[in-house]
């Protein structure tokens, strides 16, 4: 029997605000520990939470990037439970009445279109960071983190595979990058994952029992977890027995997911409305101004690479996928305005080069501008294509224009037909069999010609003047 | 007269004209607190040095002509308002040596107006009573008779004023905290509208219904203490960007335009003492002379007030107080190495008994599969009341009840039995639920010479209409100068 995979997400993203959700703290990285802290955040008695707007204004961007209603009046609530990192014994989040509902997200996988929904998004508050120490049993407490703006998106339980899994999530990050309202880095936790997955047979509408996986911190993982769960669980029904309903935690080092808590230890959070804070009203105005801001979302330069360029729908998805990438491509195009040109270069060299150094678009070698300069020589036949591989090999060492490079290295290309002539008149001197077969009529042998001529001018001769002259030559 | 039975009124008039200075005003109260505090118990801490540090900058501010109304007047505080430098218990063991690195709002706002700030007052732990008996600490005793509880959860800033320890005080009011020892202690208190004064640094009770008010010896005392506290706060938002009047310029003409209204359920409330009701009445009679017209007026949801107020605020209660976990300040049980251990430990040890039963309560009400039943209903009760509210002050200006059914009675008496003490605040609880503004003034005293106070309720930010019964209310009925024996 075949099984279909039911998988909802829940992600939380860091929202990349100066300050946190409910005081004027620093949410910035990497200071020392409790030094990011105020009364408010360090849950003192007496002290009350105050909005940051910011954090609203990003939210409602994100709600209109992905087609949800954003809610006149949303409400925060009070999520309670007891942890050394939550200073107040209580997060505040949303719950009842969350900012926006109802949205979707379209996402290609496998060259087709698949339309996830989006049930709600939410603001919430972040909680702090325990540090244990390694030789004595106790655990510090570190608040910076503490208050830091979150965003809550929940997927319906529309995805039907890992990959589209994957795909929903690096498209949801393009999003909030689009938008510059978060990072999106999975690894450093500023964009996180937990998944709700069941399976039911090939054919069934009704869901099967679901488990939920926390501790997804990277794009390969959450894939591969995914796939774990689906056939731990597949094992489990054939096998005659029933799925349970528990938290299972992914462990990356050993490929496995392990059982956490089951249904009947689930946290009671006992929600209710805070008290401190008053119902968020969001007016027409408020919505229109964050849709004046917007940015071109990846859908839509996606759509404009394919009208105005004429990239395929592949190479147009390749680009937009991110937003430095597809930045890094404009740049580009700035420049030197062949965008075929310049997507076969940046997907094929450049995509190859950051994979092989492992390191990203925005810490490429190569700019834009160098790029663009050198496809500029080569259109303009001052280089051969042969002679810009090598170019772009040592803009990638030394960081410097194409022009220099070709310069110091004396790369320019002789179309010359004087300075050619004598050359061709050498190798054919120099091969007269092969002159005897050519003209026999084995016409192949051309390329064998051509080469050497190549050889003897150091890749610099042009080849069409080359075949040229050759073709005369050779009758 | 004596510096310490001065009103605010009185003192702050002496003080700009130079016959007094705030050092010698201050140094009267702390002697008089050294004088009957061992009998009362209303002072968790008496800051004397702070106190004379700043009636010297009060008086140089004073002869520099930059005097405020409260300049150099000697206030205790109730010790659930954080101030900075001075420990502020809540009267609870698990905060007991809890020091704020910050000044609550209302205490920014009394710095800048140049009041002296004595010390801070005994309270029910958490604001959770209304006895004062439920403190962490000591017990406050009723300054008119010592066997007798000053009233709660404010007692300790009730009977300071009573007891002339202090000038005026603030107090807190979720559910009758102010108006009630205000009643039984015989001074003036007001709880104003629900934003009208910021809760920021106010340590959280119930944080839908906590509102900060004055406690004095007049009204006029009280309007002056509500003008330098009250107004909006960006860092509360519940606080209401409302415009504030000056409360101290109360109208001094009669009350020939207001019409006020009398409950009709409140006459059939359990338990009302019939002296309290005679007291009442008289003071209807009093105030009908004086040229309102008295209605009678109806608040059907009355009955359902007690029991949605004690669902709702141990809710709140029980999510505020989570912070106090052992974890970061506070008291925390050392020997536990257990977290959960820990925790169950240091709140078991910390918190007294009706604090943890609200804990309780409030955790019940809130669970799954029970929220609908208790706090979501609880909350349709709330609007249901405050509909009754508004469809009331249609027809009347303000609302005239007891403050609380009966006189103070003996420490010790509801100590076994919460529910009494629960059914005590069924004339005050529901102007928190409301979020309307009510005030305590003297009308009587009982045979045994008890004091009992009539309550004025009013519309929402509309205290100057109570503070305007009252004031010509305290002036026809001339109980002001009668003073407790100590
Ligand atoms: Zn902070």
């Amino acid at each position: 029997m075949e099984f279909t995979p039911v998988i909802g997400l829940e992600v939380h993203a860091q929202l990349k605000t100066r300050t946190k959700i409910f005081c004027s703290c620093s949410t910035a990285f990497g200071a020392p520990p409790n030094t990011h802290t105020c009364p408010v955040c360090l849950g003192m008695p007496g002290v009350l939470p105050v909005l940051n707007k910011k954090v609203v204004d990003y939210t409602i961007k994100m709600a209109l990037a992905t087609h949800c209603t954003v809610q006149p009046e949303s409400r925060f609530a009070r999520k309670n439970y007891f942890y050394p990192d939550l200073p107040k014994g209580y997060q505040i989040s949303q719950y009842e009445l969350p900012i926006a509902t109802g949205g979707y997200l379209d996402i290609d996988v496998d060259g087709r279109s698949l339309r996830i929904g989006i049930t709600r998004i939410h603001m919430e508050e972040d909680a702090g960071k325990l540090i244990h120490d390694p030789d004595r049993p106790i655990s510090r407490v570190d608040l910076n983190r503490t208050g830091t703006p979150l965003m809550e998106i929940v997927s319906e339980p529309d995805i039907r595979s890992p990959e589209a899994a994957g795909e929903y999530l690096r498209r949801l990050r393009a999003i909030l990058r689009y938008l510059d309202i978060s990072d999106g880095n999975m690894e450093e936790g500023s964009f996180r994952c937990d998944a709700n997955i069941s399976i039911m047979p090939d054919g069934s509408t009704v869901f099967g029992t679901r488990a939920e996986v926390k501790n997804l911190n990277s794009f390969k993982h959450v894939e591969k977890a995914l796939y774990y769960e689906i056939a731990r669980q597949k094992e489990i029904l054939l096998d005659g027995g029933q799925v349970v309903q528990e938290t299972r935690l992914w462990q990356p080092d050993k490929g496995q997911t392990v059982s956490m808590r089951g249904k009947e230890d689930a946290h009671d959070y006992r929600y209710f409305p805070d008290p401190d804070l008053l119902p968020l009203v969001i007016d027409d105005g408020w919505v229109d101004r964050m849709r004046a801001q917007m940015p071109e979302l990846p859908a839509q330069r996606q759509a404009r690479y394919m009208a105005d360029y004429g990239l395929s729908p592949a190479d147009a998805r390749v680009l937009t996928g991110s937003r430095e990438l597809s930045d890094y491509f404009e740049a580009c195009l700035a420049v030197f305005d062949q965008p075929k040109t310049v997507a076969n270069w940046i997907m094929g060299d450049l995509l190859g080069l950051l994979n092989t150094r492992g390191v990203e678009i925005e810490n490429t070698p190569v700019s834009p501008e160098n790029l663009a300069g050198l496809l500029e020589l080569l259109d303009a036949d001052v280089i051969s294509g042969k002679i810009a591989k090598t170019v772009f090999e040592a803009m990638a060492e030394t960081g410097r224009p194409a022009k220099t490079i070709v310069e110091e290295k004396g790369l320019v290309q002789v179309s010359d037909t004087s300075a050619i002539d004598p050359i061709v008149d050498a190798v054919i001197a120099g091969s007269p069999d092969e002159v005897e077969r050519y003209r026999g009529g084995q016409k192949k042998l051309m390329g064998f010609f051509v080469g050497q001529v190549m050889k003897q001018t150091r890749g610099k001769a042009n080849p069409k003047v080359v075949n040229e002259i050759l073709a005369k030559k050779l009758g | 007269m004596k510096l310490h039975e001065l009103t605010i009124a009185q003192a702050s008039g002496l003080l700009k004209n130079k016959e007094i200075t705030s050092v010698e005003l201050t140094r009267a109260i702390l002697d008089r607190i050294e004088a009957v505090d061992g009998r009362v118990g209303a002072y968790l801490t008496v800051d004397a040095d702070g106190a004379m540090a700043q009636a010297k900058a009060a008086d140089q501010r004073l002869a520099d002509g930059d005097a405020a109304p409260l300049t150099g007047i000697p206030l205790g505080i109730k010790d659930l308002i954080c101030t900075q430098g001075l420990r502020t218990t809540c009267a609870s063991k698990i905060l007991e040596n809890f020091i704020p690195p910050y000044d609550a709002t209302v205490i920014s706002r009394l710095k800048n107006a140049g009041a002296v700030i004595v010390g801070k007052l005994n309270m029910d732990e958490f604001a959770m009573g209304s006895t004062t008996e439920h403190s962490g600490f000591q017990v406050t005793r009723n300054p008119w008779n010592l066997d007798r509880i000053p009233g709660g959860s404010s007692g300790g800033s009730a009977a300071a004023v009573a007891a002339d320890m202090c000038l005026g005080a603030l107090g807190s009011d979720t559910g009758g905290s102010i108006r009630q020892p205000a009643s039984h202690c015989g001074v003036v208190g007001i709880k104003p509208t629900y934003g009208r004064v910021s809760r920021f640094g106010l340590v959280a009770f119930a944080s839908s219904l906590d509102q900060i008010g004055p406690l004095g010896k007049t009204v006029a005392d009280c309007a002056i203490m509500l003008d330098a506290i009250a107004g909006h706060d960006p860092r509360d938002s519940t606080s209401v960007p409302e415009p504030v009047p000056t409360f101290s310029a109360i109208a001094e003409n009669g009350l020939s335009d207001v019409v006020v209204g009398i409950p009709r359920e409140y006459s059939s409330a359990h338990g009302l003492d019939p002296q309290v009701g005679a007291a009442v009445e008289r003071a209807v009679k009093t105030i009908e002379s004086l040229g309102a017209r008295c209605i009678e007026v109806s608040l059907p949801h009355t009955d359902y007030a007690v029991a949605a107020y004690y669902v709702i605020a141990p809710s709140e209660a029980s999510s505020n107080l989570a912070r106090y976990d052992g974890v970061k300040y506070g008291f925390r049980d050392r020997t536990q190495t257990d977290l959960l251990q820990m925790y169950r430990s240091t709140r078991t040890q910390g918190f007294g008994p009706e604090v943890q039963r609200r804990i309780i309560l409030g955790t019940y009400a809130l669970s799954a599969g029970y929220y609908d039943a208790y706090y979501g209903k609880a909350s349709q009760i709330r609007t249901l009341i405050k509909n009754d509210f508004q469809t009331a002050f249609a027809s009347c200006d303000a609302i005239i009840s007891p403050v609380a059914p009966t006189p103070a009675y003996p420490i010790g008496e509801t100590l076994d039995d919460p529910l009494t003490m629960y059914l005590s605040d069924i004339f005050t609880l529901s102007a928190n639920l409301a979020g309307i503004p009510g005030i305590s003034v003297p009308c009587g005293f009982s045979d045994d010479g008890l004091p009992i106070g009539l309550q004025i309720m009013g519309r929402h930010f509309n205290e100057s209409m109570l503070f305007q019964i009252a004031r010509q209310f305290e002036r026809a009925a001339t109980l002001t100068d009668k003073k407790p024996l100590l």
